[in-house]
């Protein structure tokens, strides 16, 4: 079989997987990773699951690679710091089946909130890290992670940037191979990270890392291509193929394995090129290392250590190349929404006019941030919305929180907020958390979680009731709410935050873009009724549009008859009819 | 050959995907390389999208830079506004002449631009469908990106026969004759 096939980087990061063998997969989504696991479930061969988060995911892997298969956890960048408790350890550990973390950067910051480097996490956990350049390094170096997973003891980090994971291109199918399936034996030294133990790994993590730079010299995964000796570049990923771009003719050394580096290859090529620079986007990682050898090279002092690099950009930094281009037009700008009947947006709309402050989380509904909704006043990371507000009611006390509640998606809530919101029970809390319940992952594009009652694998699951989760928690005031109906959720948000006690307000609503999910009605205009006053306007519904003369439409194509717009209409000129 | 650089832009929604695996695939059988990138993600949530196409001999690099594309392909037109810069002196824009306002607009924030087509026909080569009613005509309005590409691909280097062929290939079974027709709507119109 020599089928050659175009692929996402994540779709070929998935094929690498399979074809090296691997059984099971465990991930939570985050882009711009989802894709990974999303293609590792059509290989029927592999186990793949969505784990509750990264942690949970890094660990199942981590027990499978015990077991004695091969094994892979995939999460994007700040998911590797949640994963990255058992990740430091599992590093000491090492693998018995070989194991993979696949870790999506996102520099550009298309959907994140950091532009962190996760090479500088592997440095400190000491696990090595390759990092693929195109969709068929992809495949390739995935199969080679596990290879030197096992040859070295080592969990290794399959770096992908949002671009590479996100870009498509042909790659060439091979079988998969024969399953790796290892008999499992009881291994205390190795496998009980207490000190005794723990002590005599980290000389085998050592002895292990400086092995893999001395062997770096002659891995397949690192390329020196000699041309024009008079200007060197040393690169990895991405960022090769604009060098590659911009200086077809230059020597480059691209590095496959970007830790631990390997000294001497670099020593070799540095000695026979007259100018030597480093192209990596985000940290200077490699930069740092080859100056600490007493390698001249010229890096971050021209290139920037923020965002997606270009051709262009090494152009102006390397060529001073000033050409112009045609200027942009000054547009209004598109930034993305929350859809039309998303159920987040009643939920906004009800704490605008309330003037609440919502203490924000990760999720589409981090939308409710920006106009015209206008309520989360933070973002942090995954779960921080309840633990923050607890913070805050701590430093300023309970009346400071009174027109304050948390906000948090299912998901998210499943993710990290559980843990948050027992401490906000343990020590005695008076917060309102709003669990914006829209049965489902939507922001990665629709993903299971535990309670939403579907596995990755498609197959029914237990749903896990977030209404008694909480209630079990010992909380007195939890209630769930329909998310569309404004009025009870006015009232019930009035009453919980103005209690000494801690509330949970659950709203319910699904997402719209659910699969199989209905929408029986749209909502129309009756114009002769419509007095102008725009109110409808007022939560954003990108279905509705001024017309010149002030009156309203209503896109048909776009509404999915959420009635959100009929409910702020004070005269009866909105009303749902059958689509 | 010289790597050609094509750009779809248009609105998160609009099934901007359809397209880039259509040309994905035609530059695939014509024996070329070939790199399409785009960004997942909040793009889906009715914001700007933009996807690169490139093919040629070799490709290295998946995006198309500012001042290089050879064919720009707007599904909206205050999108092919936006993107217009990218565009080569020598380059055209295929766009389709729909509007959709942005949230800027809806709220009241901003102005939708007028005479868009006009001003930009004054700096760019132009074609501009009404795409939309051009699929209705066959019945089904979600055809109206195949229509636009069908503009777009006479613009490019593949046959009549081969653009049939993938798009057979490409789009689920029971619509293929639709995508079909919606394609030549676009490549046989003036």
């Amino acid at each position: 079989m020599s089928e050659t096939k175009i692929m996402l980087g994540n779709e070929a990061i998935a094929r690498g997987a399979y074809e090296a063998g691997v059984k099971v997969s465990a991930a939570y989504p985050g882009t711009p990773s989802t894709e990974i696991s999303e293609s590792i479930v059509e290989y029927e061969e592999i186990y793949a699951e969505w784990s509750p988060n990264e942690k949970v995911a890094m660990e199942v892997a981590i027990g499978a690679s015990i077991s004695g298969v091969r094994a892979m956890a995939s999460m994007k960048h700040v998911g590797v710091n949640v994963a990255s408790d058992p990740l430091y350890t599992v590093s000491y550990i090492g693998v018995n089946g070989g194991l993979v973390l696949v870790a999506a950067d996102d520099p550009g910051l298309y959907s994140s909130q950091n532009e962190q480097d996760t090479r500088c996490i592997a440095r400190a956990a000491l696990v090595p890290v390759l990092e693929p350049s195109d969709s068929q390094e992809a495949k390739d170096f995935m199969k080679y992670a596990f290879d030197i997973s096992e040859k070295y003891d080592t969990p290794v980090i399959l770096r992908t940037t949002t671009r590479l994971s996100h870009s498509q291109g042909p790659v060439i199918l091979e079988e998969r191979a024969e399953p790796f399936d290892l008999p499992y034996e009881r291994n205390f030294a190795k496998n009980v990270m207490m000190p005794g133990n723990a002590k005599g790994r980290h000389v085998h993590v050592e002895n292990r890392m400086n092995q893999m730079a001395e062997d770096g010299y002659s891995m397949p995964v690192n390329k020196v291509e000699y041309n024009d000796t008079s200007i060197g570049f040393i690169t990895s990923g991405i960022p090769y193929q604009y060098v590659k771009e911009v200086f077809p003719t230059a020597s480059v050394l691209k590095l496959g394995m970007v830790y631990p580096l390997p000294r001497k290859l670099i020593e070799e090529f540095a000695s026979k090129v007259d100018t030597l620079y480093v192209v990596e986007e985000l940290e200077p990682v490699f930069e740092e290392q080859i100056k600490s050898w007493g390698i001249k090279v010229i890096g971050k002092e021209i290139f920037t250590k923020q965002g997606e690099y270009s051709a262009t950009l090494l152009k102006k930094a390397i060529l001073k190349d000033t050409a112009e281009t045609r200027k942009p037009a000054q547009v209004p700008p598109r930034p993305p929404i929350l859809c039309p009947g998303c159920p987040h947006r009643s939920v906004f709309s009800v704490l605008n006019k309330m003037k609440i402050h919502a203490a924000g989380d990760i999720g589409c509904y981090t939308l409710g941030a920006v106009a015209p909704l206008n309520v989360i006043d933070t973002t942090v990371c995954m779960g921080a919305s309840i633990s923050t507000l607890h913070g805050m009611e701590k430093a300023k006390g309970k009346d400071f929180i009174k027109n304050w509640v948390a906000v948090i998606g299912d998901s998210t809530f499943m993710h990290t907020g559980i843990n948050s919101l027992m401490n906000m029970v343990y020590n005695k809390s008076t917060g309102t958390v709003m669990i914006l319940d829209n049965s489902i992952t939507a922001m990665t594009g629709h993903q299971h979680n535990p309670s939403t009652g579907k596995t990755l694998m498609g197959e029914t699951a237990p749903i896990i009731d977030i209404k008694k989760l909480c209630e079990a928690l010992g909380i007195q005031n939890v209630f769930e709410v329909n998310a569309f109906d404004t009025v009870a959720l006015e009232k019930i948000i009035r009453e919980e935050t103005a209690k000494d006690e801690l509330s949970v307000i659950i709203t319910k609503a699904p997402c719209i873009l659910i699969k199989g999910i209905v929408f029986p009605d749209r909502c129309v205009t009756i114009t002769d009724n419509c007095k102008k006053c725009g109110m409808c306007l007022k939560p954003g519904c990108p279905a509705l549009t001024k017309n010149e003369d002030g009156t309203i439409s209503i896109d048909a194509t776009m509404c999915n008859g959420c009635g959100l717009c009929m409910q702020a209409c004070k005269f009866g000129a909105i009303e749902k009819v059958n689509r | 050959m010289q790597t050609k650089n094509i750009m779809i832009v248009g609105v998160g929604g609009q099934g901007t995907l359809l397209t880039s695996r259509i040309l994905g695939g035609i530059t695939q059988d014509a024996g070329y390389d070939v790199k399409l990138s785009e960004v997942h993600g909040m793009a889906q949530r009715g914001g700007s999208v933009v996807t690169f196409v490139r093919y040629g001999d070799k490709v290295a690099e998946p995006i198309v830079e500012e001042g290089c594309a050879d064919v720009l392909i707007a599904f909206e037109r205050l999108e092919a506004l936006r993107f217009a810069h990218f565009l080569k002196p020598d380059g055209v824009l295929i766009v389709n002449n729909q509007r959709i306002d942005p949230i800027t607009v809806v709220t009241g924030a901003m102005e939708y631009p007028d005479n868009i087509i006009e001003d930009l026909s004054r700096d760019y080569t132009v074609f501009a469908v009404d795409a939309m009613a051009e699929a209705k005509k066959l019945g089904n309005a979600k055809t109206f990106n195949v229509v636009v590409l069908g503009v777009a691909a006479k613009h490019m280097d593949f046959s009549k026969e081969a653009w049939l062929s993938v798009i057979e290939r490409t789009v689920p079974s029971k619509t293929v004759e639709l995508n079909q027709k919606a394609f030549l709507m676009g490549y046989e119109s003036k």
